[in-house]
């Protein structure tokens, strides 16, 4: 769907992203991570045809050199920081309507899920509202769209827990579109990706397909030690299957599609870990 | 469902989102309170070098817009491009798939409603105070000032796009729209063409300097249907005059402010799209 080569951006003479090349097929589901800086923003902007830039982007077979209304038809984005848009928010939803054909029916229905009323904020300045709830209204707009590619960046991070939780829902249940999403809050986006895409300044370092792993049944054998027993992280591993060996010791298999969901629940309780291990290598070995 | 153009929806946008700030209401207010002021001051009624009746009260009017206009136009302008990519509000509504040029242009044709709008209002109301005080209404000279506060809304306006376009921050596009309002306003005939002429540099120099100054254009034409010899202006006057003519000086007047905004609004969309847009 979207094949991106040697994919260059420099400002000040600075390369911020670096002859990066990435292709993403249509059903993909990425999580895009990176430190600060990494370029993770600049690619987004660079999909959206916000940035000029040298290299290729080329969409559906089609080169996107600059800002193309028909290909950004199929792209719904939701950005880091919510716009602080003077307009209503019914103002917002009759542009996007407007503008994408997006249906008010469904964006009620998306924004109930995550618990806004689209009705009540209606006449409300959008930069008004709370951070959340601005989050939740950009986020309705993006998946009432019939978008064949969503870019998140950090779309959860104002969210509360509850709405959060329906957002990754919804998320789960848009097979339709490839999925592009920026978080630092990987737990919770693990589930719904099938890759993983490390970038670092402004080049990928790792493309880690987890689905492709996730067919061969490959598993991590793991091993915790902890400092001191403590009851919810020890409900915790034997919920991802694995044993008790004497008071503070756990193994057992965790399926190498899930690794990184593993670890984001482990580093929840870092201080209370004395040792720990994940042996990739053996067990690849044995697969193979 | 058939949606509204792009053009359409960006004009909408524009015209909202300028009714809900403040600029408006206070500019709306400043050049209407004016003709309010003028109109109830009754200085209709009073004569100054033969001026008097609805006339004396349009020129006064006008000449005063003249000075305030470009101003604010190029004051809220300036901010608007420039200001909106600040804050986050271009990635974001850029992100839709509107044509590029519908977003610019309906944005510049939007907020030139709202511009003249408030104008129109005040001189359609000095027509109607003329009236009811039994002033003989000069439908030239509203026709003629109708016409030149457009020509001249749509000059600085575009002058604003073109700034705001050009600037990355909003102190440079601000500072610069005052830079450029300062210096047309020293080239009026009032300071340093007065200066110009009795240094006795070239006339066709100095006319070419009072030609190509959209505020001198106006205040000329604003005088021309009282002073057709153009006295005020002075031995530039013959120039000007033998060049034109009182009907083609007007179309001038007109003609030559508006294609210079339209212009500087198309410079300003051209560097828009071929540079970064957030």
């Amino acid at each position: 769907m979207i094949e991106i080569r040697n994919l260059t951006k420099r400002f000040d003479g600075r390369a911020v992203l670096d002859a990066l090349s990435l292709r993403i097929a249509a059903q993909d589901r990425i999580a895009l991570v990176g430190s600060n800086g990494a370029g993770k923003t600049t690619l987004f902007r660079c999909l959206l045809g916000h940035y000029g830039y040298d290299g290729e982007i080329i969409i559906d077979g089609a080169s996107a050199r600059r800002r193309e209304p028909a290909l950004l038809a199929q792209v719904a984005f939701v950005p880091q920081l919510p716009p602080p848009l003077r307009m209503p928010v019914g103002e917002l939803l009759r542009f996007a309507h407007e503008t994408t054909g997006a249906e008010r029916a469904v964006m009620e229905g998306m924004a109930a899920k995550l618990g806004i009323d689209l009705d009540a904020v209606a006449r409300q300045p959008f930069y008004r509202l709370s951070g959340g709830q601005k989050q939740k209204i950009l986020v309705t707009v993006a998946l009432a769209r019939e978008a064949k590619l969503l870019i998140f960046d950090e779309p959860s991070a104002n969210l509360d827990p509850a709405a959060r939780g329906a957002f990754i829902e919804l998320l789960a249940a848009r097979q339709d579109c490839a999925m592009l999403i920026a978080s630092h809050r990987l737990e919770e986006v693990a589930p719904l990706v099938n890759r993983v895409v490390e970038l670092d300044r402004g080049k990928v370092v790792l493309d880690d397909a987890v689905a492709d792993r996730l067919s061969a049944g490959e598993q991590h054998a793991c091993m915790v030690v902890l400092r001191e027993m403590h009851e919810p992280m020890a409900r915790a591993f034997l919920s991802w299957g694995l044993t008790a060996r004497g008071d503070l010791t756990f193994t057992g298999q965790v399926p190498a599609a899930e690794s990184f969901r593993f670890l984001s629940m482990l580093s929840r309780y870092a201080g209370l870990v004395e040792k720990f291990s994940m042996d990739v290598e053996s067990h690849r070995r044995k697969g193979h | 469902m058939s949606h509204p153009s792009g053009l359409r929806v960006a004009a909408r946008l524009e015209v909202q989102e300028s009714l809900r700030a403040r600029w408006f209401f206070l500019y709306a207010a400043v050049f209407f309170g004016l003709m309010l002021l003028l109109a109830f001051t009754g200085i209709s009624e009073s004569r100054v070098l033969g001026f008097t009746g609805l006339s004396r009260l349009l020129v006064t009017y006008i000449q005063i817009t003249m000075a305030v206009l470009p101003l604010f136009i190029l004051v809220t302008t300036a901010r608007s491009l420039v200001g909106d990519r600040e804050v986050g509000n271009l990635e974001y509504m850029l992100a839709f798939p509107m044509r590029l040029g519908h977003w610019y242009w309906g944005k510049f044709l939007g907020r030139l409603i709202l511009i003249v709008v408030p104008v129109l209002a005040a001189l359609a109301f000095a027509v109607v105070y003329g009236e009811l005080r039994g002033h003989d209404v000069p439908w030239m000279q509203v026709s003629l000032y109708a016409g030149l506060v457009c020509a001249l809304a749509a000059c600085f306006l575009g002058l604003g796009f073109f700034l705001s376009s050009l600037a990355r921050s909003t102190e440079v596009s601000l500072g610069s729209s005052l830079v450029i309002w300062l210096l047309l306003v020293a080239l009026l005939d009032l300071l340093l063409l007065s200066i110009l002429i009795r240094s006795q540099f070239d006339p066709a120099f100095i006319v070419g300097i009072a030609l190509a100054n959209p505020l001198q254009t106006f205040r000329t034409a604003s005088m021309i249907l009282f002073d057709p010899q153009l006295i005020l202006l002075g031995p530039a006057s013959y120039i000007i005059l033998d060049r034109f003519g009182v009907p083609g000086y007007v179309v001038w007047a007109l003609v030559y402010p508006s294609v210079l905004g339209v212009v500087a609004a198309a410079a300003g969309f051209w560097r828009f799209r071929s540079t970064d847009l957030v």
